[in-house]
């Protein structure tokens, strides 16, 4: 019995040194281990032997089964880490350096101006407004003071569609309307009126590389008790240097407009040489930039506010103007020719 | 506009003090001025009075001349000069060795095998004409030797101010009015104009003058007799030249002198030609040959000076070639004049012609100014031509008069304002500097605006705000911020969806936003075959390329995706922007802000393209709204929709746009082997519909239930038409179905789709589901719809 155990050893040996994988291992391992295994054979062919004997050789046969297992066990060890090693050996070397597929989309330039301005006047509380591109006469000129002969409303700067509506020629065209929109909540809450306009504006004129008969501002107001003048600058300059992301300088000079009084044209230090003096401001160390001023009492009276109780101001921003110097855009033309050329480079909403 | 330094310190003395510093304030206070600053007579010295003592021909030259030229030094200077004027006896302006004109230095140096010891200068030489005919001669006497620039005013500052930050200050378009604007600011006194007192020829006859139209505000003349004096002196000369204008004779330059002086534009008549002088319209069309020889179409709007029906000058704007100064003109008729600001304008537009007489009439002259002027001119005549008569009395029609205005303000208006503190004294000299009258009763203000800047620009209180705190200086301003109480901000639906569509379109689908113009593009359409649609159209269009106005963005976009083919082979763009729906019923434009797409691709087919476009609607509604959107099969209205594939896309069961795919005929025309799809929507539509929000169910703690159905679908049958047969099978077990696969063959469509079954409350049963399913393949069945065996 025992020279049986020793072949069965030897062949399990045997046969264990030339498996090659899992499966194998496995139909081995039912082969002696299994119910109807060889080793439990063994076990079985025992009934005629007497106790002594079969307490002898059942310690055998368990001798056996168990230094049968740890073999399998560890040979499925083996084979595993053979396995797992293979499959490492297996992957493929990439190559990290080729070009990724950059496809992406693009915004209009415009659109990233604008984004970054209303991010600004929302975080100050300012509601961003949206209005249409055809109004009417009142609309654009006799609500916000511009009288029946005033050169603005020449054929010539305006466009007149056939109905006796207008594209809007600035976006003060919105002021009224908006102002009415507030008025209660000012009047009745004392919620101050604090609004901004982007929009779309149109002049009736040639074209070339610096203009546009179709073009982009945005206006803002803010309408209190008391807003002052002092009040003014001290928000332009707040707000401009947010929108150039630097420290800047303000400067206001009287000018004419008949939606404000006092108007100022109002410069910025400039962007380049911080008022040094360079080129690009012709030495003057300043670039004018926008129209603003305080609103013209008849303007607030045409939307429903006492210009005795209360003051506002009002500025106009030329989104067109400001996508140009921050990109360097040079043909305005090329903001609305949807060249891809042009517009696919404007990736990003910083 | 060019002013004078020289011509500002008439009326101001401004000695001491930093000119180009003031210049610079004036900038800040008063209107724009150009940045660069003429410094004149700054290049020029070593030039004197010289006379010319002999003119001998050159031997060997026709036009040199050797001359022996006395320059206020013990010797005679030698000379050659070339000039075609040279005489003995004549003096002239001569640069001496050493001298600077510009960048030249005068040295001694042969000229045609002589030395020539200096220069005799031509007014053009030294700067202060274009004259470069022949040398300066010099009239007046003084000594030989003599500095020109201790004579005449050389050196000057002559500065630039932009003309369009001057449109509400007809007080400003004269040197005087400029003056009184660097007296405030230099807070010196501003001194009076000399002027002639015309009340002494009261006793003379009067002129036969009259205003018949109320266009004309205010008519003052006055006959003149005996002008000698034909060159101007040199100093007005420089002057005008200096401002920018060139001298033609006394008369005609003292005319334009008074101009850049006081700001009022005059005219001079002969006065044989307006015996009668009459001011009106004419009913009928007519041509009037103005002095510069031009014939010009004069309509009923015009407002013409006559000599009774024979018109001789056209209001405001130019005089007429017939009434003009000529050689044998004795007696001439000054005009000084304003007119409606708005006529003149309007008449200026119509005759395409602007001078620099209606430039100030558009501006609304001060109408006291006339006789003033007439005054100031009479003055300045009898100065440099002291033979002259006045032959009749001043001839005054005072027609309209602007009113006095006066306002009321206190001290608390300035502070609300200007958010600083300005004392009342400040204010009170301001004010008084510039004019007004102004009287204080403790924080109280009356002013009284003075008549040149009441004719438009200071009307209301706020006008006053201006005037003291321009002066103040807007860079002498404390600043503060406001106080506000706090308030929520809300950001509009259709502006949040309008951002939020752009976001996805660019980031997630890689789409290029485009703009384009409201108008369709006539013949980029016309290229593409198709045609403009009918709308409401420009009025005034300049271009024949852009009169209607576009119904819709996609023709447009097609233009750009056409322009666009060789930018790649697979492109998307996209645009949220304005189109007009015709007119509603009170004739007002229907205007709309839509979104529109278009899919351009060469390398997928049209129906992966078109299901990439399709998807991109509802992934972004579904985003957006948490909605799925609904389509109902249309049919053509543009000549660029593809009949077939051609839906409207319904949300909420409101219509809010199309998906189609291009045309053949227009496809063909862009790009022969592209496929090209395009939707629209209606943003302000898509945004009135609501978000139904999240809406959270509790994961079920039991297991779900597939089972899934694999279909053959006949020709026709949509997928929606499939939904119908489970959602009319009424349980609410079923949680979600979908597609997991797909078979076709040439002549079979199948999908297999997997129904998701479960109960928050238990486990389901195979019997149930399967009573649900068999209700299901029952409406299937009745579709035609059968299982695939």
């Amino acid at each position: 019995m025992d020279e049986k155990i020793l072949n069965l050893k030897n062949k399990l040996e045997t046969e264990l040194s030339e498996i090659k994988d899992l499966v194998d291992l496995d139909k081995i391992r039912v082969a002696y281990l299994g119910k109807k295994g060889s080793i439990t054979a063994l076990l079985k062919g025992m009934k005629d032997l007497s106790a002594e004997e079969k307490k002898a050789f059942g310690a055998k046969v368990n001798q056996l089964k168990d230094l049968a297992s740890e073999k399998i066990e560890s040979k499925i060890t083996e084979l595993k880490e053979k396995e797992i090693k293979a499959e490492i050996a297996a992957m493929p070397l990439f190559d990290v350096t080729t070009p990724a597929p950059m496809e992406r989309g693009s915004y209009h330039p415009i659109t990233l101006v604008q984004r970054q301005c209303e991010k600004i006047f929302k975080s100050m509380g300012f509601t961003v407004e949206d209005y249409p591109e055809v109004v009417t006469d009142y609309e654009c000129f006799e609500a916000v003071n511009i009288p029946k002969h005033h050169p603005a409303r020449d054929m010539q700067d305006t466009y007149y569609l056939e109905n006796g509506q207008l594209l809007k020629s600035q976006t003060s065209a919105a002021q009224n309307a908006i102002l009415k929109k507030y008025s209660k909540n000012l009047i009745e809450k004392d919620i101050p009126i604090k609004a901004i306009f982007p929009g779309r504006c149109f002049r009736n004129e040639a074209t070339d590389a610096c203009h546009e008969n179709t073009f982009f501002q945005m206006e803002g107001v803010m309408v209190d008790k008391d807003i002052s003048i002092s009040n003014l600058i001290f928000f332009m300059e707040t707000m401009l240097s947010e929108v150039f992301q630097k420290e800047i300088k303000v400067r206001l000079r009287p000018g004419f407009f008949p939606f404000v009084e006092p108007g100022f044209e109002l410069d910025i230090s400039c962007l380049i040489c911080g008022g040094e003096g360079c080129a690009s401001c012709k030495h003057s160390g300043w670039l004018e930039l926008c129209p603003c001023g305080m609103i013209h009492p008849n303007v607030l009276k045409e939307g429903g506010i006492d210009p005795e109780k209360y003051t506002g101001f009002a500025f106009g921003l030329g989104l067109t103007r400001l996508a140009m110097m921050k990109y360097g855009i040079k043909d305005i033309r090329d903001l609305n020719s949807g060249s891809l050329k042009v517009l696919s480079q404007f990736t990003d909403d910083e | 506009m060019f002013l004078s330094m020289n011509w500002i310190e008439d009326f101001v003395d401004l000695k001491g003090l930093d000119k180009v510093e003031l210049i610079h304030q004036f900038s800040l206070s008063t209107a724009e001025v150009e940045n660069e600053i003429f410094y004149k007579g700054s290049d020029l010295s070593g030039v004197v009075v010289a006379e010319i003592k002999s003119v001998e021909p050159h031997p060997d030259s026709k036009k040199l001349h050797l001359l022996k030229v006395d320059a206020g030094e013990n010797e005679l200077t030698d000379v050659v000069c070339g000039a075609p004027n040279v005489r003995a006896g004549m003096k002239t302006a001569f640069a001496k060795v050493g001298a600077k004109l510009g960048e030249i230095t005068i040295a001694p140096r042969p000229l045609a095998g002589f030395m020539s010891n200096g220069m005799c200068c031509s007014e053009a030489e030294i700067g202060i004409s274009d004259d470069n005919s022949g040398i300066m001669e010099i009239t007046d006497d003084v000594a030989n030797g003599t500095d020109i620039k201790d004579i005449y005013q050389i050196d000057d500052i002559v500065f630039e101010v932009d003309n369009k930050s001057l449109t509400n200050r007809p007080d400003l378009w004269g040197h005087y009015g400029i003056a009184r604007e660097f007296a405030s600011l230099a807070k010196r006194p501003l001194k009076p104009v000399e002027t002639e007192d015309l009340s002494q020829y009261d006793n003379l006859a009067k002129i036969d003058m009259k205003i018949e139209d109320p266009l004309c505000q205010r008519y003052s003349c006055l006959q003149v007799e005996n002008i000698t004096r034909n060159v101007s002196p040199v100093n007005m000369r420089i002057r005008l030249y200096y401002c920018g204008m060139r001298g033609i004779n006394f008369l005609a330059d003292l005319t334009n002198y008074l101009m850049l002086e006081m700001g009022q534009p005059m005219h001079a008549f002969d006065s044989r030609k307006v015996e009668k002088i009459r001011i009106k319209r004419f009913e009928k069309p007519f041509v009037f040959k103005t002095l510069d020889g031009v014939d010009r179409n004069i309509d009923e709007n015009t407002l013409m000076i006559c000599n009774d029906n024979t018109p001789v000058a056209i209001a405001g704007i130019m005089g007429g070639l017939d009434s003009e100064i000529v050689d044998d003109t004795t007696t001439l008729t000054l005009e000084s004049a304003t007119f409606d600001s708005v006529s003149i304008r309007k008449s200026t537009v119509r005759l395409g012609h602007r001078t620099d007489a209606s430039m100030r009439y558009e501006k609304c002259l001060d109408p006291e100014m006339t006789t003033t002027a007439i005054g100031r001119f009479v003055n300045l005549l009898k100065k440099y031509d002291n033979g002259i008569k006045v032959v009749s009395s001043l001839t005054d029609e005072y027609a309209f008069r602007y009113k006095t205005i006066s306002l009321d303000f206190d001290k608390k208006f300035v502070d609300r304002y200007t958010g600083i503190e300005i004392d009342n004294n400040t204010i009170v000299d301001t004010l008084t500097n510039l004019g007004f009258k102004v009287t204080v009763e403790g924080d109280n203000f009356n002013v009284v605006v003075p008549s040149w800047r009441a004719t438009k620009d200071v009307t209301i209180k706020a006008d006053i705000i201006e005037e003291i705190t321009r002066i103040y200086g807007y860079d002498n301003f404390a600043i503060n911020t406001t106080r506000s109480p706090l308030y929520p901000v809300r950001t509009e639906i259709v502006k949040s969806d309008e951002d939020k569509i752009k976001d996805m379109l660019v980031k997630k689908y890689n789409l290029h936003e485009v703009h384009s113009y409201v108008w369709a593009y006539n013949d980029e359409l016309k290229a593409l075959n198709i045609p403009v649609e009918k709308n409401i159209k420009l009025a005034n269009a300049t271009n024949p390329n852009i009169e209607t106005i576009r119904n819709s963005i996609i023709p447009t976009q097609l233009c750009q995706v056409k322009s666009n083919t060789s930018y790649g082979t697979d492109f998307g763009i996209f645009e949220i922007g304005r189109v007009v729906k015709g007119l509603d019923e009170n004739n007002l434009c229907i205007e709309r802000k839509n979104l529109a797409i278009t899919l351009f691709s060469k390398t997928k087919d049209i129906k992966t393209l078109y299901f990439e476009l399709r998807d991109m609607l509802e992934v972004i509604t579904n985003d957006l709204k948490h909605q799925i959107l609904t389509f109902e099969k249309a049919e053509p209205q543009h000549s660029y929709e593809h009949p077939i594939n051609l839906y409207n896309i319904c949300l909420n069961g409101k219509e809010i746009g199309r998906i189609s795919i291009v045309h053949p005929v227009v496809s063909k025309k862009i790009d022969k082997k592209a496929n090209i799809v395009f939707a629209e929507i209606d943003t302000e539509d898509f945004s009135s519909i609501k978000a139904t929000g999240i809406v959270y169910e509790e994961p079920s703690k039991f297991p779900q239930m597939d089972y899934d159905l694999s279909l053959e679908i006949p020709n026709g049958v949509f997928y929606g038409d499939l939904t119908n047969c489970w959602k009319d099978a009424g349980t609410d077990l079923l949680k979600n179905t979908k597609i997991v696969d797909t078979y076709d063959t040439d002549t079979v469509h199948s999908i297999t789709v997997r129904f998701e079954f479960s109960s928050s409350e238990r486990t389901l049963s195979s019997a149930e589901i399967q009573e649900i399913m068999d209700n299901v393949i029952k409406n299937l069945d009745k579709i035609g719809v059968k299982l695939r065996t």
